[in-house]
C-alpha cells in the first residue's frame, strides 16, 4: 500500500480497541519468567556454550602479538578467536569501528577476543589468561581541544541560512550568546547486548537483542561474508535498547565466530563493565545558540552551532535538528561540525540530536525570556510558527505545541512561580521551570503478514521488535481493530527474520510505521475474506467476530473454514513529509528543590503534556513518556561518561560509576495526552512518543534549578560541584 | 575469576590459624564485596574460608554499658536493632544510608569495615594502579578523581575508603577486636584500624596475616544529637561524595567525623572542639593539609557545608 494521500474515514478511526488504554498483552510472559530474551532461549539445536569477550586494554594502536596458549589449554575452554583465525570479516553498513579489534586496535574495550568454553566461569577465568602485547598510539581524547579541527558536513547535516542572521542578530535590542555543553551518555539499558549463535551447515541462526532486525541480518552477513539468506535473526523480547542495540553490535559477531569455531552453539553477553566503550554511545557536544530578540520579545535572529566528535568515518550528533523548526524568526542559521576523536564509537541514543539540542536550546529561551522579562511560557508562546520557518510555504501537518504549554502551565500551577531564588522549604530552595518538547515524526517502509485460521484467530508475523515499548499490544489492537476481533483473538509474532521486513524500533518510527504496515496487511486479508464468504461487493463491516456486507453476515471464522487465509503488504509512504513537516509536540514541567547548604538537587514534581498524533494504547504510550521523563533527569542531574583524556577511554564503565535515576530520585510524574489524529502520517494517523518525551526534560529541570538557586549552569550534568560556590554562604 | 579452594572454618580461632597457614587465602563474610573483585581478578585468593556460622552474629551488651557487636552481624540487623537505635543513631543511619536492602542483608559488620576502594581505575585491571598491583603508578591522578581523597592520600594513591558504616563508628569511638592466629586477642581503635597509604596503598589496615575480625566494640553511650548526612549525585544507591557523622549535645560540643573525602573515616580530635565555632573553624582544621585535585577540590567547600548543615539541624 502506497500512503501518498491524507488518509480518509478507515476502520481505525472506530477505536473500539485502538486507543483504549490496554495492558500489554506480554505482560504475563514477562512477569512470569516465560518470555525468552536474547540468552535465554532453549529452542537451540544443541546446548550452548558460554563465549567471554577479552575487550583491548588501550584506546587506539596495534596489537603487537595475542598469546593464546594458556587460554586454549584452559580447563573446559573449546575455542579462542581472535582476529587471526576468526576468518575474512567485512564490516557492516551501520557500523563505523570494526566489531574485532586487530591487529588494529580503534577504541578501549574493542573486542580483541572471544573465548568459548563449557560453563561461563571457565570462559572469563580464561579470557583473562590471554595475554596481548599492545603497541599504543596517541589518540585524540578530548573534544574540546579537538574543536578548533572539527569539519562542516554535507547533505542533511550541512548548515543552514535564512535572511541575515548575522546583521538582525547585531541589530537587536536584545542578545544572547551563550555556550552550552552535554556529555558523552551511556544507554545503560538493563538488558546488555546478549546473542545465542548456532550453525547448521552453512546457515547461522542468531537469537539476539536488536531493535532493528532487518539492518542486522544484513550486516552480520555482511560482516562475515556470507549470502544473506543463510543468516536468521531471532529477537522477540528486548530488554532496552534506546538506540544502542539499533545495529549489529560484537555480542553477535563473537557469539558467531564462536560457535564456528567451537562447533556447537554459543552464548554471549556482553559483561557491564565492557558495555560503556565496547558499545556504542551518545556523543557529548558544545554547543553555541544566539538569539536576538525585539523587545517586544518576537524572535528575529536564532542561531544554533554545534561540535561533537566521533571515530573517522562516523557521523554527527545533530543537535541543531530541531532548532531549524521550533521557533519563528525570519534570519536563522544552523551549523554542525564534526571533529574525529578516538573514542568509542558514538552512534544514536534516544531521540539523537533532539534530546541534547534542546537541553541546550531550551536554556536558552528560558535565559531569554528572562532578560526580556517575560514569562518563559508566554515567550514560546509568541514565537510559535505553524509552518516550517526555513520554507514558509510548508505547514506542519499538525501543531499543538501552544496548547501543550498553556494546558500545562494551568495543570502544573504555573502561575505560582515566582522569580530565581525566592522560594524556600525549610533547607531547600525550590523552583518551578519549563520546556518545549520536539520530535521530528519519522515513517519507514514496514511489512507485516496476518493468517486468517478457522478458529477465528489472527495471526500477525513481522520483523518488527518490541523493545519493551508495548508494540506486541498495539499490532494485536490493530488487528483487532481492522477485523472486528475480540484482542483475545490476535497472536503476535514479532523479531524474527524469516517474516516481512518492517521498520523496525527506533527514531519513535515503530509504532506509527508498523502498525501502519499491519493496517496495509489487514486490508487485503478483509478482501480476501469477503472473497472467500463470496459477498460480492460492498461495503464490508467488519464487527463482533463477525463480516457484513449489506445485508449478508457471516463469522469470520467461516471464512478459513476450508484453510487458513494469508495475506501480505506493506506501507511505503510517499512525500506527505516533503508537503508537511511532521512532527510531534509536547511541554515539560518541572519542581526541584535544591538543599542550600549541600547543593542537592533533586526534582519533586513533574507534568509532560503531548501532542503525538492518535496515541494507540495511553497506557503503554505514559509508560514511554514516564521513562523519557526520567532519562531526562538522569540526563539533568547525573548522567556522564568521564572521559580520561589521557587513556583515551570512559572510565566510570559500570552501573555503580555511571549512575542513572533510582526509584527515590523520581517524584510524582504525570503525562497527558492532547486528543489528535494526523491524517497526513499513515491511515493509523499516529506518531510517535518514545522519544517525544525524553526531548527537553533536561532543560526544564535545568530551568527549575535556575529558578530554585537563581544560579546557572549551562554544562550538563548538574551537579552540586558546579554551582556550590555560587550558592549563598551558609557558614 | 581465578579458581579457588573453599572450607568452613569450624571456629574464630581455626578460620584464623588456617588463613595464617596458606598465603593467599581469604576469609568470606557476606561475599558482596570480595566477589566482586574476585570476577574481575583484583582480588585473587586460591583459597576462601568462610566464616559464617561460627556464632559471631551477636549483639550483646558490655560490662562497661556498651555493645559488643558480632563481626558477622549483618548490617540490617545492626541498624534495625532496638539498642543500637536509641542510643546509637548515627550507626544505624549511616547504616541505612549505605548500598541496598538486599545488599544490607547479606553485608556483615567485619566486612563493611574492610570493603575496598571504589576508585575507578583500582576496578579496570588495564589501568595502572598501585593499591591493585604495588609500583604501576597511580591512575587517578591526573585522571577522573571526581570522587576520590582530598586529604590523608599520598602521591602513591588518592583512594577514599567507601564505607558509612565506619564513619559513624570513628564517631563513636568504636573497637575493632580481633583474634590472631595464635589465640590471642586485641582490640584495635577504630582511629588506627585503617591505614594512610603512604607509599604503601595495597597496606589497608592494621590487621595482621590471618587475624580475624570477631567483633566491634561500642562504649557507653553517650546521648547528644545523632546524625548522619550523606551527600551524593542521586537520591539513594551512591557512595557518598561527603558525609558527616555527627554527635553533638545540647552545648553545641560533640564529634564529628568525614566519609567520602579520605582513605579513612576522616577525624580530628582539634576539630571536634571546634565544634561550638562553627562549620568554618572545624572544617578548616579537618582539611588543614589537604591536596585535592582539580576534580574534587568541591569537596572541601561541600564538606563545610554539610557540616553547617549538621550543626543547624543538631541546634534544631
Ligand atoms: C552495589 C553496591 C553498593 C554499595 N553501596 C555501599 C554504600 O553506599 N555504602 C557502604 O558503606 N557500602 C556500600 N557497599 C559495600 C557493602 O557495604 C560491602 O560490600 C559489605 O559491607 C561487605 O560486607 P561482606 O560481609 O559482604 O564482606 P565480604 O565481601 O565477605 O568481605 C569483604 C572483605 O572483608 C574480609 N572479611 C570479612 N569478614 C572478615 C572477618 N571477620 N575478619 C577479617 N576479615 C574479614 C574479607 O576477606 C574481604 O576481604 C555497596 C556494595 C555494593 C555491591
Ligand atoms: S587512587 Fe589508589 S586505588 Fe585509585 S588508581 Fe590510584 S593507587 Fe589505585
Amino acid at each position: 500500500m502506497k500512503f501518498d494521500t491524507p488518509a480518509g474515514t478507515n476502520p481505525i478511526d472506530r477505536m473500539t480497541v485502538v486507543g483504549k488504554p490496554t495492558p500489554r498483552i506480554d505482560g504475563p510472559l514477562k512477569v512470569s519468567g516465560a518470555a525468552p530474551y536474547a540468552y535465554e532461549h532453549h529452542d537451540v539445536p544443541g546446548k550452548p556454550a558460554y563465549g567471554y569477550v577479552l575487550g583491548a586494554a588501550v584506546a587506539k594502536g596495534t596489537i603487537r602479538s595475542i598469546d593464546t596458549a594458556r587460554a586454549q589449554r584452559a580447563p573446559g575452554v573449546l575455542a579462542v578467536v581472535t582476529y587471526r583465525n576468526a576468518g575474512k570479516l567485512g564490516k557492516g553498513q551501520m557500523n563505523t569501528a570494526k566489531l574485532l579489534a586487530g591487529p588494529d586496535v580503534q577504541h578501549y574495550h574493542q573486542a580483541v577476543a572471544v573465548v568459548v568454553a563449557e560453563t561461563f566461569e571457565q570462559a572469563r577465568s580464561a579470557a583473562a589468561m590471554i595475554d596481548v602485547d599492545y603497541a599504543r598510539t596517541d589518540g585524540a581524547f578530548d573534544l574540546l581541544a579537538a574543536k578548533d579541527g572539527a569539519k562542516e558536513q554535507g547533505g542533511n547535516d550541512a548548515p543552514t541560512a535564512v535572511g541575515d542572521f548575522q546583521g538582525a542578530f547585531a541589530s537587536s535590542p536584545v542578545q544572547l550568546d551563550q555556550n552550552y555543553t552535554t556529555p558523552d551518555q551511556s544507554h545503560a539499558m538493563m538488558e546488555p547486548m546478549a546473542t545465542i549463535a548456532a550453525w547448521e551447515g552453512e546457515k547461522l541462526t542468531v537469537w539476539t537483542s536488536n531493535q532493528m532486525v532487518n539492518w542486522s541480518l544484513k550486516d552480520l552477513a555482511a560482516t562475515l561474508q556470507m549470502p544473506v539468506e543463510n543468516v536468521r535473526l531471532i529477537s522477540p523480547y528486548i530488554g532496552g535498547g534506546f538506540g544502542g542495540k539499533l545495529f549489529l553490535r560484537s555480542d553477535a559477531l563473537m557469539a558467531s565466530l564462536g560457535a564456528r569455531a567451537a562447533k556447537r552453539p554459543v552464548k554471549v553477553a556482553l559483561q557491564r563493565p565492557l558495555m560503556a566503550n565496547n558499545a556504542t554511545h551518545r556523543p557529548s557536544t558544545i554547543q553555541r545558540i544566539r538569539l536576538g530578540c525585539g523587545r517586544d520579545g518576537k524572535i528575529a535572529a536564532i542561531g544554533h552551532e554545534s561540535w561533537s566528535g566521533d571515530l573517522e568515518g562516523g557521523g554527527l550528533e545533530v543537535a541543531v535538528q530541531q532548532t531549524k523548526l521550533l521557533y519563528a524568526g525570519a534570519n536563522r542559521m544552523t551549523a554542525m561540525r564534526l571533529a574525529v576523536l578516538d573514542l568509542p564509537e558514538g552512534n544514536a541514543m534516544r531521540a539523537p540530536g533532539e534530546a541534547p539540542g534542546l537541553m541546550a536550546l531550551e536554556i536558552a529561551m528560558d535565559e531569554m525570556a528572562e532578560k526580556l522579562g517575560m514569562d518563559p511560557v508566554a515567550f514560546r508562546v509568541l514565537n510559535d510558527t505553524q509552518v516550517d520557518p526555513e520554507k514558509p510555504d510548508r505547514a506542519f501537518s499538525q501543531r499543538n505545541l501552544v496548547r501543550c504549554l498553556q494546558d500545562g502551565a494551568t495543570r502544573f500551577g504555573w502561575s505560582r512561580r515566582k522569580g530565581p531564588g525566592q522560594v524556600r522549604d525549610g533547607r531547600w530552595l525550590v523552583g518551578m521551570g519549563v520546556a518545549a518538547a520536539f520530535r521530528n515524526n519519522l515513517n519507514m517502509k514496514s511489512g507485516a503478514r496476518v493468517r486468517l485460521d478457522g478458529q477465528g484467530t489472527v495471526t500477525v508475523e513481522t520483523d518488527m521488535t518490541d523493545i519493551g515499548t508495548g508494540t506486541y499490544t498495539i499490532m494485536a489492537q490493530t488487528a483487532a481493530e481492522m477485523l472486528g476481533v475480540p484482542l483475545a483473538k490476535v497472536v503476535v509474532k514479532l523479531g524474527d527474520s524469516s517474516f516481512p521486513v518492517s521498520a523496525g524500533s527506533g527514531g519513535q518510527w515503530g509504532a506509527n510505521s508498523s502498525t501502519a504496515g499491519l493496517y496495509a496487511a489487514c486490508v487485503k486479508l478483509r478482501e480476501a475474506i469477503v472473497e472467500k464468504l463470496g459477498f460480492g461487493p460492498g461495503e464490508a463491516v467488519f464487527e463482533g467476530g463477525q463480516v457484513h456486507v449489506g445485508n449478508r453476515s457471516a463469522d469470520i471464522a467461516r471464512a478459513a473454514k476450508s484453510g487458513e487465509i494469508v495475506a501480505e503488504d506493506s506501507i511505503e509512504f510517499g512525500d506527505l513529509d516533503k508537503k508537511f513537516q511532521q512532527s510531534t509536540f509536547g511541554a515539560h514541567f518541572v519542581e526541584a528543590a535544591v538543599d542550600r547548604y549541600t547543593g542537592e538537587a533533586r526534582v519533586r514534581r513533574m507534568l509532560a503534556v503531548c501532542a503525538a498524533g492518535r496515541i494507540l494504547n495511553p497506557t503503554a504510550a505514559r509508560s514511554q513518556v514516564i521513562g523519557a521523563m526520567t532519562m531526562g533527569v538522569g540526563g539533568a542531574l547525573m548522567e556522564e561518561l568521564a572521559v580520561d583524556k589521557r587513556f583515551g577511554f570512559f572510565v566510570n564503565h559500570d552501573l555503580a560509576g555511571y549512575e542513572v535515576p533510582v526509584h527515590a530520585d523520581i517524584p510524582h510524574q504525570e503525562v497527558i495526552f492532547i486528543d489528535e489524529a494526523d491524517d497526513k502520517v499513515s491511515p493509523m494517523k499516529a506518531k510517535g512518543v518514545g522519544e517525544l518525551g525524553l526531548c527537553g526534560v533536561g532543560a526544564a529541570v535545568a530551568n527549575a534549578v535556575y529558578n530554585a538557586t537563581g544560579v546557572r549552569v549551562r554544562d550538563y550534568p548538574i551537579t552540586l560541584d558546579k554551582y556550590l560556590d555560587r550558592l549563598g554562604e551558609v557558614a | 575469576m581465578r579458581p579457588f579452594t573453599y572450607e568452613r572454618a569450624t571456629s574464630a580461632q581455626d578460620a584464623a590459624a588456617k588463613a595464617a597457614a596458606m598465603p593467599g587465602a581469604r576469609f568470606i563474610a557476606g561475599g558482596t564485596n570480595l566477589l566482586d573483585l574476585m570476577k574481575l581478578e583484583i582480588e585473587t585468593p586460591g583459597h576462601l574460608i568462610d566464616v559464617n556460622g561460627l556464632g559471631m552474629d551477636q549483639i550483646v551488651e558490655t560490662p562497661e554499658g556498651g555493645l559488643r557487636i558480632g563481626a558477622l552481624v549483618r548490617n540490617t540487623d545492626l541498624a534495625a536493632d532496638k539498642r543500637v537505635r536509641k542510643d546509637y543513631g548515627v550507626l544505624t543511619r549511616a547504616l541505612v544510608a549505605g548500598a541496598s536492602g538486599q545488599l544490607r542483608n547479606k553485608a556483615t559488620t567485619a566486612g563493611n569495615l574492610l570493603q575496598r576502594t571504589r576508585c575507578p581505575y583500582f576496578y579496570d585491571v588495564n589501568m595502572p594502579c598501585n593499591k591493585r598491583k604495588p609500583g604501576s603508578g597511580c591512575g587517578a591522578i591526573g585522571g577522573f578523581s571526581r570522587q576520590l581523597g582530598v586529604i590523608g592520600t599520598s602521591e602513591a594513591c588518592i583512594a577514599t575508603h567507601p564505607s558509612d558504616m565506619a564513619v559513624a563508628m570513628r564517631v563513636l569511638d568504636a573497637s575493632v577486636e580481633t583474634m590472631r592466629p595464635d589465640g590471642t586477642t586485641r582490640a584495635i581503635p577504630i582511629a588506627e584500624f585503617h591505614k594512610l597509604p603512604g607509599q604503601t596503598p595495597q597496606t589497608e589496615t592494621a590487621l595482621e596475616q590471618g587475624e580475624l575480625i570477631i567483633s566491634v566494640a561500642l562504649p557507653k553511650p553517650t546521648g547528644g544529637t545523632h546524625i548522619y548526612r550523606k551527600v551524593r549525585d542521586r537520591a539513594s544507591y551512591a557512595f557518598a561524595l561527603v558525609s558527616v557523622a555527627a554527635v553533638i549535645g545540647r552545648d553545641g560540643k560533640g564529634a564529628v567525623a568525614l566519609g567520602g573525602v579520605a582513605p579513612k573515616p576522616w577525624r580530628v580530635q582539634e576539630a571536634d572542639a571546634l565544634l561550638p565555632k562553627g562549620a568554618q573553624a572545624v572544617s578548616d582544621r579537618l582539611f588543614a593539609e589537604a591536596t585535592p585535585r582539580e576534580d574534587n577540590a568541591f569537596k572541601i567547600m561541600l564538606a563545610k557545608r554539610t557540616i553547617a548543615s549538621v550543626i543547624a539541624e543538631a541546634k534544631g
